[in-house]
């Protein structure tokens, strides 16, 4: 076991460094400039039960130190993920993959998770619950803990593999939605997905995005994020998957320190597509410098 | 692609706000005319997506107008300075379609990929046709630069201050074996129903990563979803679905 080598929720990683989902699509992208068996793991792109192509464009606006994104779940569904995306993947990642599922019902969730079960490749889910409930006024999953507990006990039994509840930091008490995650049998949660923003273009005098609002990620988030992941792993017994705005081997020992167990990395990869191998090669370096012998050794450090 | 470190050589103003930019070193990934690169520039978060309109063996010409902050900063960037690079974005132009005589129809910041296009197309020995849109005389850059390369030249100007009054569509004639466009959308719409033959269109859309990852910039086709930035920007004219 290595210096940087963490455990999450059974499975060793080499490293805490994760590529976020849609961030990182199924890989290969990435792939072509990096060997990204260097990764703790990644999270494929959110997978639903049908394809979706999302929503229109634009879909991007750019922020001071981040960006807003209204790309809607586009995805192949979930059958075309098994037969066409994780052949593909396979061939450059051998590791555990994190496979991200979303759904738009509970009944959604639970399909997803199960068709996916079979694939010896996938080590764990993360259950993305910021989609809106169609079934409950259009609402997302994330903002009650009623709703998620639903998700989570359905996700529960359509698998045995770790189930990874991503959390929505849009939401009044962080603290008591990842409560109910624990509640209802989740192994671990990630923080936070996307803050809810937008922006107006000064010319039209219109949004920028066609969806009008999005989801704000960046280093400017990086902060907030810091917040809830150090409020919600004092409040679990469960792993706690820090991420937003993450963009150095600073910010992960920072998220560790706030008591992550792992880190997710996103927008990053989309600035600078070798973000993570960065972040992974300066790591030991780091971690001579602030005298951390083991990664794990920090997790919670300052709480 | 490739991340790579490239030297500003020159960075001088053709027009007010058109400016031409070369950076010096390791080009090689930009294999075909139409395909793109990103640029960091420092001060802006998100990579500028920029065409390449011209390369040697170790240099690339980018001809770019500002348009909002990123562009603004772009140009006042100095000779000497690095920059940080994605290059080898995009699928590019494809040359082998164009028959003995292509048209070529660019419309303001759209003409500069269309002139190495240009150089290639007269290099396999095809008889290039350019039709360069502006809005007035004062906005005309690289005419001279497409005529020197040996292409017949029509310009127009929706003023009329120069060349044929009006849009390209105008100045479109027949005889051409093939087409290829880039321009602003409702330019591109009224060369699509004005052209008669196969033709390939390079689209511009605001861009998350550049290189396929982010799905930031799909749109629909008749041939599925297609991202710009990966899977275009060329399209070609019987996979393009106009919505709204």
């Amino acid at each position: 076991m290595g210096k940087m080598s963490v455990n999450l929720c059974g499975i060793e990683l080499d490293n805490p460094v994760i590529p976020a989902s849609g961030t990182f699509g199924f890989g290969y992208e990435f792939a072509e400039i990096y060997d990204i068996n260097i990764l703790g793991t990644f999270s494929f792109k959110g997978t639903t039960k049908e394809a979706r192509f999302g929503n229109d464009l634009p879909r991007i606006a750019e922020c001071t130190q981040g960006m807003i994104n209204a790309v809607g779940l586009q995805n192949p569904g979930v059958e075309k993920v098994i037969s066409e995306e994780l052949p593909k993947l396979k061939k450059c990642f051998h590791k555990p993959v994190m496979a991200n599922v979303s759904g738009f019902s509970v009944e959604e969730y639970a399909h997803v998770c199960s068709r996916l079960d079979g694939e010896e490749q996938i080590g764990w889910f993360e259950v993305n619950v910021s989609c809106p409930n169609v079934h409950g006024g259009g609402m997302s999953f994330g903002t009650q803990p009623s709703a998620v507990a639903q998700v989570v006990s359905a996700v529960r039994k359509a698998t045995k593999k770790p189930i990874i509840i991503k959390l929505s930091p849009n939401v009044t008490d962080i603290v008591s939605i990842a409560k109910a995650c624990e509640d209802n049998g989740a192994d671990a949660v990630s923080l936070v997905n996307t803050l809810l923003g937008m922006r107006i273009d000064l010319k039209k005098r219109k949004p920028v995005i066609a969806n009008v609002m999005g989801g704000f990620s960046g280093p400017a988030i990086f902060p907030v994020a810091l917040r809830m992941v150090y409020q919600v792993s004092k409040a679990v017994n469960i792993p706690v998957v820090g991420m937003g705005g993450v963009s150095s081997a600073e910010d992960v020992i920072e998220m560790m320190l706030a008591g992550a167990t792992a880190v997710e990395v996103g927008t990053a990869n989309l600035v600078d597509p070798e973000a993570c191998k960065k972040i992974i090669e300066a790591l030991p370096q780091k971690m001579e410098e602030l005298g951390i012998d083991d990664l794990k050794s920090i997790i919670g450090g300052a709480c | 692609m490739k991340q790579v470190f490239l030297e500003i050589k020159e960075n001088t103003a053709l027009t007010k706000d058109v400016f031409k930019m070369t950076l010096v070193g390791d080009v090689g990934e930009i294999k075909k005319p139409g395909q793109f690169v990103n640029l960091k520039i420092s001060g802006v978060f998100l990579r500028r997506p920029i065409s390449v309109c011209d390369r040697d063996e170790n240099s690339i010409t980018l001809v770019y107008k500002v348009v909002g902050k990123g562009t603004k900063m772009m140009s006042s960037l100095r000779e000497g300075k690095t920059l940080d690079v994605l290059t080898g974005l995009g699928n590019g132009y494809d040359c082998e379609k164009s028959g003995d005589k292509p048209l070529l129809i660019g419309g303001g910041v759209g003409i500069p990929p269309l002139y190495l296009l240009a150089k290639e197309l007269l290099n396999q020995g095809k008889n290039v046709s350019v039709i360069l849109g502006f809005n007035t005389a004062g906005e005309i850059f690289l005419k001279d630069e497409f005529e020197n390369l040996g292409c017949l030249v029509t310009v127009t100007t929706v003023d009329g201050s120069k060349g044929v009054k009006g849009f390209v569509t105008g100045a479109i004639e027949g005889g051409y074996t093939h087409f290829y466009t880039c321009g602003p959308e409702p330019m591109l719409k009224a060369v699509y129903g004005k052209t008669v033959t196969s033709g390939q269109f390079s689209f511009e859309e605001r861009m998350g990563c550049g290189f396929g990852a982010c799905m930031g910039c799909s749109c629909k086709t008749l041939t599925g979803y297609k991202r710009i930035c990966k899977d275009g920007p060329v399209l070609f004219k019987e996979e393009i679905l106009w919505e709204k």
